[in-house]
């Protein structure tokens, strides 16, 4: 680094940081899915990258049907594409798990190859609804363009109401896990499924709803996803490793532990790539979280608990 | 007599699929395939080995490896490096402005052979690394994780990010790796052509045989104590570790023999196919090799070769003529499979089948498959 | 703290706490040689934990737990084991795809390594030691039976069974009895007496009547602490032990 001097360094980070803010909020949106079903469910979800296609591709699809037949809707059409790709992902996660999932809870590794099955069939679909080409919604104008508090930083709007959408979902799910009395279901199912039966409470009906929850919220992360990059058939799998890597380092059922595990993995790559390569960037960081994860295999934020 | 019979084939079930798995790869598929249609067997079978391994490690043992992909790349990486140097002789690369290196190399201004490509300069340092690099690889993983007790899906995620790293570096560093294609063009060993009929017959019949070999030795690994002990770590983990056992070294042991078999794989489809490429190192070529072996059924080391088989047959054929049907009806497969047979292609012939065997000299009294789960709710086993 | 005592097991000062939640809180407890002792109390009383702290599940906050003068608390779960420590879990604990045979040759403590179960071979040796220990539990009809098939109480036979073949120094058995008929019970209780000479016998137990039957002493945990200690009738006895079980 010797050869940047402090000031350019200053600029550096923090045009980086920005820009990993998107990738922070994509991540974010994605582990907040996934945890919520791994910690609550125990079900690796190796789908759930493609629930994220189906939010961008619902993005795309009404951004083209607006195109289209609404062209002065252009501009609004973004939040409800967001809906759209939340109700649509959900959708189709509650048929997921009324399929496969609910017939293998008590089998974690199996759940896993199932839903690797399911991802190949949702990326076939892909390809033969949208061609095998990537796509891009068109943006409304008002995310496009970046703000320039100084010469040297720039930040882009897009990133900012990204961030601005995670805030808002975040905030959601925690509210509706950890203050509503659904969210107590939720946690009461976790921590003792035949318990909570017996109180009255349809475990079953929860299973389904925190799963197409999940998905939903991936949903989101998808519609979030086409702000910062075009979307392909195999979209999905290119997250879903970093999306794992997020929930396992934050601790399953820890949200704060999520969301500082986000942002830390999408900061130390987004930085480094600055200096090397970003293949590179992505070695290190994945090593670094293969290391530590073998010293701390609970995670970071894990609480101790009697068993 | 009765050692061989009982421990390496596994009694009197055992022996006869043996015995036929043996007729038609060493019989059949030569006598009635043309050398190009045997060759693509051959390729298959390299998978087999991986599968094969796979159901010692996922099977029996319970831990789910999506890393096997790793092992097969670094055994057929080694073969490639071997290969490849000898490819680069300076009387066959004098126009490079480097003679004597890759040709990938001097495209990528390396002026000098990198210290880790000098062992490959020797065919026996050469065999030796593909036998023991892999292997080492696995027992450093294995030993960080296991005396850990990380497991489950735990250990699957990390193999499988392990996986993603080894992919992006080979892809990333092409100087030293030849990058995203591979090691290409690679045409003698110790000065003979491997791409002529003769080779493609001769390493056809040594791939077969090793794979027998294989399943010989993962056989009696699996008749003795040892196997026995596997199955109740899978099952009752606590158990076996307050019966006096170190349950991590046997898993350690078994996920290090699982990760050389799946190498000698690599390297003879190195041999056979004549390149190397990261595209069998990452995510889905690790998760297809599970595919094979959960389909032949995970319990059975010779259902997993046919599992092997039967998918990559299907792959190469709708993929022809069908690509789009492909993918929706691996996955279909994959999915019923995992729900409806756990047991898979094995499974269903112990359950349907012996009706035929009955009828013959042989098996009289077909072996109870073992389950494929427990009862015991295993969600809670990763890091307890 | 570093004394030797003529303890079997001797522990002192034990506490574990989780989150701050003091599980067993600064416990001493003696075990001696041919020893049969029940440990009773309150369900959250921290019976379980003790014995997990023992045989090494739970590792302690502070204290010492020594056995046989060898200090336990730094040890693995297959060390402590291969000292001489056997424990029997609250649900049974076997291998159901396995035979009754099996189960308990996989206990028999030879071949403990990854190469000594390779070469592990089921000599005359092993078999008759399995046929003795089998006539003990009352499986010796039952060898080939897959254990998933046995009844409830001779599952928690088959465990006790896979303990003694290892000729452990201390045993513990946490809730031999339950889910067991009367008949079982009796036949429990003779098995246990049997068993505790020339070791020590460790049992948690829920079961008054037949706790009476089978100790020698006695010890009422709770809240991690313990309340009585005793043969039955002295702790029957004492007010404390009254209040915690009879309330207020």
């Amino acid at each position: 680094m010797d050869e940047y001097t402090s000031s350019e360094l200053v600029s550096i980070f923090a045009m980086q940081g920005f820009a990993g803010i998107s990738l922070f909020s994509v991540l974010l949106l994605m582990a907040l899915g996934l945890a919520i079903i791994f910690g609550q469910m125990g079900v690796i979800n190796m789908a759930h990258g493609e629930f994220m296609a189906v939010g961008a591709y619902v993005t795309y699809f009404m951004s083209s049907l607006t195109e289209n037949y609404f062209p002065s809707f252009m501009p609004y059409y973004f939040i409800f594409a967001i809906v759209a790709a939340f109700i649509v992902a959900g959708i189709l996660g509650y048929l997921a798990e009324f399929a496969l999932i609910r017939h293998l809870y008590k089998r974690p590794l199996d759940t896993l190859l199932a839903t690797w099955g399911l991802s190949l069939i949702m990326q076939q679909s892909f390809r033969t609804l949208f061609g095998a080409r990537e796509v891009s919604p068109a943006l409304p104008d008002w995310l496009l363009g970046s703000y320039q508090p100084t010469e040297t930083i720039d930040i882009p709007i897009n990133g900012m109401f990204v961030l601005g959408l995670t805030a808002v979902v975040t905030f959601a799910v925690f509210y509706l896990l950890y203050r509503s009395s659904w969210g107590l279901r939720v946690r009461a199912t976790t921590q003792n499924r035949t318990m909570s039966g017996a109180v009255g409470i349809n475990t079953k009906k929860i299973d389904r709803y925190t799963f197409a929850l999940g998905c939903g919220i991936a949903g989101i992360a998808g519609a979030a996803f086409t702000t910062i990059a075009s979307t392909g058939p195999t979209t999905g799998t290119l997250y879903i490793v970093d999306t794992f890597m997020v929930v396992v380092f934050g601790g399953a059922a820890s949200l704060f532990g999520t969301i500082v595990s986000a942002f830390s993995i999408a900061q130390a790559q987004s930085i480094l790539e600055f200096f090397i390569s970003g293949s590179m960037a992505k070695v290190y960081t994945l090593f670094a979280l293969v290391l530590i994860l073998m010293f701390k295999p609970e995670g970071l934020f894990a609480s101790k608990v009697r068993r | 007599m009765n050692f061989v019979y009982e421990k390496l084939m596994g009694g009197k079930q055992g022996f006869f699929g043996f015995l036929i798995l043996a007729t038609l790869i060493l019989v059949i598929f030569p006598v009635f395939l043309d050398i190009f249609r045997l060759n693509l067997v051959g390729k298959y079978l390299t998978y087999a080995f991986a599968a094969v391994s796979l159901v010692l490690l996922w099977g029996y043992g319970g831990i789910l490896s999506l890393g096997q992909g790793v092992f097969f790349g670094l055994g057929g990486y080694g073969m490639a490096m071997f290969l490849k140097l000898e490819a680069s002789s300076a009387e066959n690369t004098k126009i490079q402005s480097t003679p004597g290196i890759p040709d990938f190399m001097d495209w990528n201004q390396i002026t000098s052979l990198p210290w880790f490509w000098e062992p490959f300069n020797s065919l026996t340092l050469t065999i030796i690394a593909i036998l023991v690099l892999p292997a080492l690889f696995a027992f450093i993983i294995g030993a960080a994780m296991f005396k850990r007790r990380v497991g489950g899906v735990y250990f699957a995620i990390i193999t499988q990010v392990i996986a993603v790293i080894l992919t992006i570096l080979i892809v990333g560093q092409q100087g030293f790796t030849g990058g995203i294609n591979g090691i290409t063009d690679l045409r003698t060993l110790n000065g003979w052509d491997i791409t002529s009929d003769n080779a493609k017959y001769i390493f056809y019949f040594l791939n077969a045989f090793l794979l027998l070999v294989v399943i010989v030795i993962s056989r009696f690994i699996l008749t003795s104590k040892f196997g026995s002990l596997l199955l109740a770590i899978r099952d009752k983990e606590d158990r076996v570790r307050f019966s006096g056992y170190d349950v991590s070294n046997f898993k350690i042991f078994i996920f290090s023999f699982s990760a050389m078999v799946s190498a000698i794989g690599g390297a003879m489809f190195t041999l056979q196919v004549g390149f190397m490429s990261p595209s069998f190192v990452g995510i889905v070529p690790s998760i297809e090799m599970v595919i094979f072996c959960a389909i032949g059924g995970r319990m059975s080391l010779i259902g997993a070769v046919y599992g092997t088989l039967l998918i990559n047959f299907g792959k190469t054929t709708f993929s022809e003529t069908f690509p789009e049907l492909w993918l929706f009806l691996m996955g279909g497969l994959f999915i019923s499979v995992v729900m409806f047979f756990p047991n898979g292609l094995a499974g269903i012939w112990n359950d349907y089948g012996h009706h035929i065997t009955d009828r013959l000299p042989f098996g009289k009294k077909p072996k109870k498959v073992e389950s494929t789960q427990s009862v015991e709710e295993k969600a809670d086993e990763s890091t307890a | 703290m570093d004394s030797n005592t003529d303890f079997t097991l001797a522990i002192e000062d034990l506490t574990v706490s989780f989150d701050g939640f003091k599980a067993v809180d600064s416990l001493n407890f003696y075990l001696d040689e041919n020893e049969l002792h029940v440990v009773i109390g309150p369900n959250g009383a921290g019976k379980t934990t003790v014995l997990d702290l023992i045989c090494g599940k739970t590792k302690s906050t502070s204290g010492s737990i020594k056995f046989l003068n060898k200090e336990l608390t730094k040890m693995s779960e297959h060390q402590i084991v291969n000292e001489g420590v056997g424990r029997k879990f609250q649900t049974p604990s076997i291998y159901e795809n396995l035979s009754v045979l099996e189960n308990l040759e996989i206990s028999y403590p030879h071949g403990r390594g990854v190469y000594g179960s390779l070469m592990f071979k089921r000599s005359d040796e092993v078999l008759s030691k399995i046929k003795e220990i089998a006539n003990e539990i009352m499986l010796q009809d039952d060898l080939e039976t897959e254990a998933g098939l046995l009844s409830h109480g001779q599952k928690q036979w088959l465990e006790i069974g896979m303990l003694l073949i290892q000729d452990p120094q201390l045993l513990m058995l946490d809730e031999p009895v339950a889910g067991m008929s009367v008949k079982e019970r009796e036949q429990t209780a003779d098995l246990l007496k049997k068993i505790c000479k020339g070791r020590s016998v460790l049992v948690i137990e829920h079961d008054m009547e037949f706790v009476e039957r089978i100790a020698h002493k006695v010890t009422v945990l709770h809240q991690g602490k313990i309340l009585a200690t005793g043969n039955m009738e002295e702790v029957q006895k004492d007010p404390k032990v009254i209040e915690v079980y009879l309330g207020h």
